[in-house]
């Protein structure tokens, strides 16, 4: 099963003839994803890797039976982008591009909701099911194959936390980042819904960090809803307030968003929190 | 970015929000023909400005002048007092708060209101709090406005109506992340007046309002070269340079850092980078803030260890770097970035524990 991308994805990328879209269409086909077609306006009958390059996203999905977008194409051109997308027919829309206008999330995440399109990101690294497809931009090797969800509000920790759990023996069945941005299209909650729905996941991994209410959002949710052990690990225990640090999303305002709330939150909801990132494949051994 | 408050009052007066009578003043000499008994306020963006005695009142131009010469110059956590706003005096009979914002759980704009302003909307519990969201593709309709003038209890209906309405188009039209009054005050005379502003623009969204400008105010210089260079730097109370790739990174480099005693004075997030000129420069900002030991916590994807390693190398070579480095290596070219950095000098890592532990310690000696 997996959850958001498997062996049925076909992938679209808007923005495939820049460095990092030529760059990432080679290395999802490495993955062994289906990337089927490429968008950037004016280079429609171009090639990248081999892959057919179209004008606009309705003419893509006609042509190749694209299901599925990855969004890179520059801040101030992803609403345009998005809702091109949307209105072609895209089903999963996978936004990498970081800097995105705010207001200009907020509309593309509830025109998504309204067309019932699933939407990861912005400002994330994408989503990956090891054996089965990659929309993103993680490094390939970190995956192995295994049944242990995990869903990230970062990048690079994730990457060193699914690198940790691979070595460790824990497979994956999807990683899902969700995104830096205060405004994202998924939350916890909802991936965790999705786990728990998907029989090859056994134990969800979560990796959260300071800022908004997510986590705290997550932890009600898993005491009613969610029968698989679930781990997390927080960032940003040591960040003072009222600093953004690095993430637009990663800031605690007037008292909220710390993570000693979330961690809190969390350990009341029974899930085990790590205190350093390579943990968590101890904690999984010590509890499942 | 937050602008000044007479910044949001001049874009209050152009939306049609009722402000008070005054003048922005960067020196005590172009006090005159003023507003009196007036109100003169200090402008800096940072809160807490009327605990910090930084708004004053004066009943005479010379009064005036003498406050002026006084809060010029005052520095609030740092921010030094570069301009003040000298406004009319209101006597106020009843205030209210206003604000809209985003609600990030509910992916809505959030109109919030409460008709006992003046004090931290975080302090008024929750249930006296008027909420109304709204939906982003729909906008702001005339019975969200209702509701909100409804529940506020005050006469000037349509005065409130259309303050509310023009708040509403700011938030709109200039990218805001908030804008609040807080107070607006209702006069003796039976006016509403928008006695404060406080407005944050979307950084993200600045590239579509050139008329924006920021103020100067002295913002650390090295957290500003950073932000034009693209890189996020922050500065923290330690002493040990931090120095990783991603966010979430580098925040759980910092607290893997204070697991061990150990307490970081910069927060620099290299992001997603494969070019050795970055990694140049945020050693090169990183030196400025001048670290007693840098630690260097590299999880190799898209940016590539040996390319920082290689950045690290040009730094040292061409103009040194006086302290210790701790340096944890991991993922993509490892064994090539752990060569070039012995080359340098120094020995990588393999574990965050054993970084974090290295680091704290040169920090101590």
């Amino acid at each position: 099963m997996a959850i958001i991308v498997d062996e049925k994805t076909r992938v679209l990328i808007q923005g495939i003839t820049g460095h990092q879209g030529t760059f990432h269409t080679k290395e999802m086909l490495r993955f062994g994803t289906k990337v089927v077609a490429g968008v950037t306006p004016g280079k429609g009958g171009a090639e990248v890797h081999g892959v057919p390059v179209f004008n606009e996203v309705k003419e893509a999905v006609d042509e190749t039976g694209a299901n599925t977008s990855l969004v890179l194409v520059p801040a101030r051109f992803a609403k345009d982008a998005i809702i091109e997308a949307i209105d072609a027919g895209i089903r999963t829309i996978v936004v990498i591009t970081e800097h995105i206008p705010f207001h200009d999330t907020i509309e593309i995440v509830h025109y998504a909701r309204y067309k019932k399109v699933t939407m990861v990101g912005p400002n994330c690294p994408g989503v990956a099911s090891p054996g089965k497809a990659k929309v993103g931009i993680f490094p390939n090797h970190i995956f192995r194959e295994g049944n242990i969800g995990v869903a990230s509000r970062s990048g690079t920790l994730t990457y060193e936390i699914v690198d940790s759990l691979s070595r460790e023996g824990f497979g994956q069945s999807t990683c899902v980042g969700l995104g830096g941005d205060p405004v994202t299209g998924l939350n916890f909650v909802e991936v965790l819904e999705m786990f728990e729905r998907d029989e090859e996941t056994r134990a969800i991994v979560m990796v959260g960090e300071i800022g908004g209410v997510a986590e705290e959002e997550a932890a009600e949710y898993i005491k009613d809803h969610i029968s698989k052990p679930v781990f997390a690990f927080i960032a940003g225990r040591t960040a003072p307030p009222e600093k953004r640090m690095g993430h637009a999303g990663a800031i605690i305002s007037r008292g909220r968003g710390t993570a000693k709330s979330k961690i809190e939150a969390l350990r009341k909801a029974g899930v085990a929190v790590a205190e350093f990132p390579d943990e968590i494949a101890k904690l999984i051994k010590e509890n499942t | 970015m937050k602008l000044l408050e007479y910044q949001g009052k001049h874009l209050f007066e152009r939306y049609g929000i009722p402000i008070p009578r005054g003048r922005v003043v960067d020196s005590e000499e172009e006090i005159k023909d003023i507003p009196l008994p007036c109100v003169i306020k200090a402008q800096v963006t940072v809160g807490g400005r009327g605990k910090a005695g930084l708004i004053k009142e004066a009943r005479s131009e010379e009064e005036a002048r003498r406050v002026a010469t006084d809060l010029l110059g005052k520095r609030l956590k740092d921010i030094p007092v570069r301009k003040l706003l000298v406004e009319e005096k209101v006597e106020i009979d009843k205030e209210i708060y206003l604000s809209f914002s985003i609600d990030t759980s509910k992916r809505a704009y959030l109109l919030m209101a409460n008709s006992l302003g003046g004090v931290d909307i975080e302090s008024i519990p929750d249930e006296k709090i008027v909420k109304e969201w709204i939906n982003p593709l729909i906008g702001l309709q005339p019975f969200n406005v209702r509701r909100v003038v409804e529940r506020l209890n005050v006469a000037q209906r349509k005065e409130i109506y259309d303050i509310i309405s023009g708040m509403y188009r700011i938030f709109k039209d200039y990218d805001c992340e908030l804008v609040e009054i807080n107070p607006l005050a209702l006069t003796r005379e039976g006016k509403l007046i928008a006695l404060d502003s406080k407005i944050i623009v979307n950084d993200d969204a600045l590239f579509r309002h050139p008329d924006l400008v920021e103020e100067d105010e002295g913002i650390d210089p090295i957290e500003r070269e950073a932000k034009q260079k693209g890189i996020a730097f922050v500065r923290l109370d330690g002493n040990i340079g931090v120095i990783a790739n991603g966010a979430g990174l580098t925040m759980a480099t910092l607290d893997a850092l204070k697991n061990y005693g150990g307490d970081a004075g910069v927060f620099l997030d290299l992001g997603g980078t494969d070019d050795v000129e970055k990694v140049k420069q945020a050693f090169q900002l990183m030196k400025k803030a001048k670290p007693k030991v840098i630690l260097l916590n590299l999880f190799g994807g898209i940016t590539k260890c040996d390319t920082v390693a290689k950045g690290v190398e040009l730094v040292i070579s061409e103009e040194g770097i006086e302290c210790p480095i701790v340096a944890r290596i991991k993922g993509v070219n490892e064994e090539e970035a752990r060569e070039i950095l012995k080359n340098a000098g120094i020995e990588a890592v393999e574990n965050l524990h054993e970084a974090a532990r290295l680091a704290t310690e040169f920090a101590k000696r």
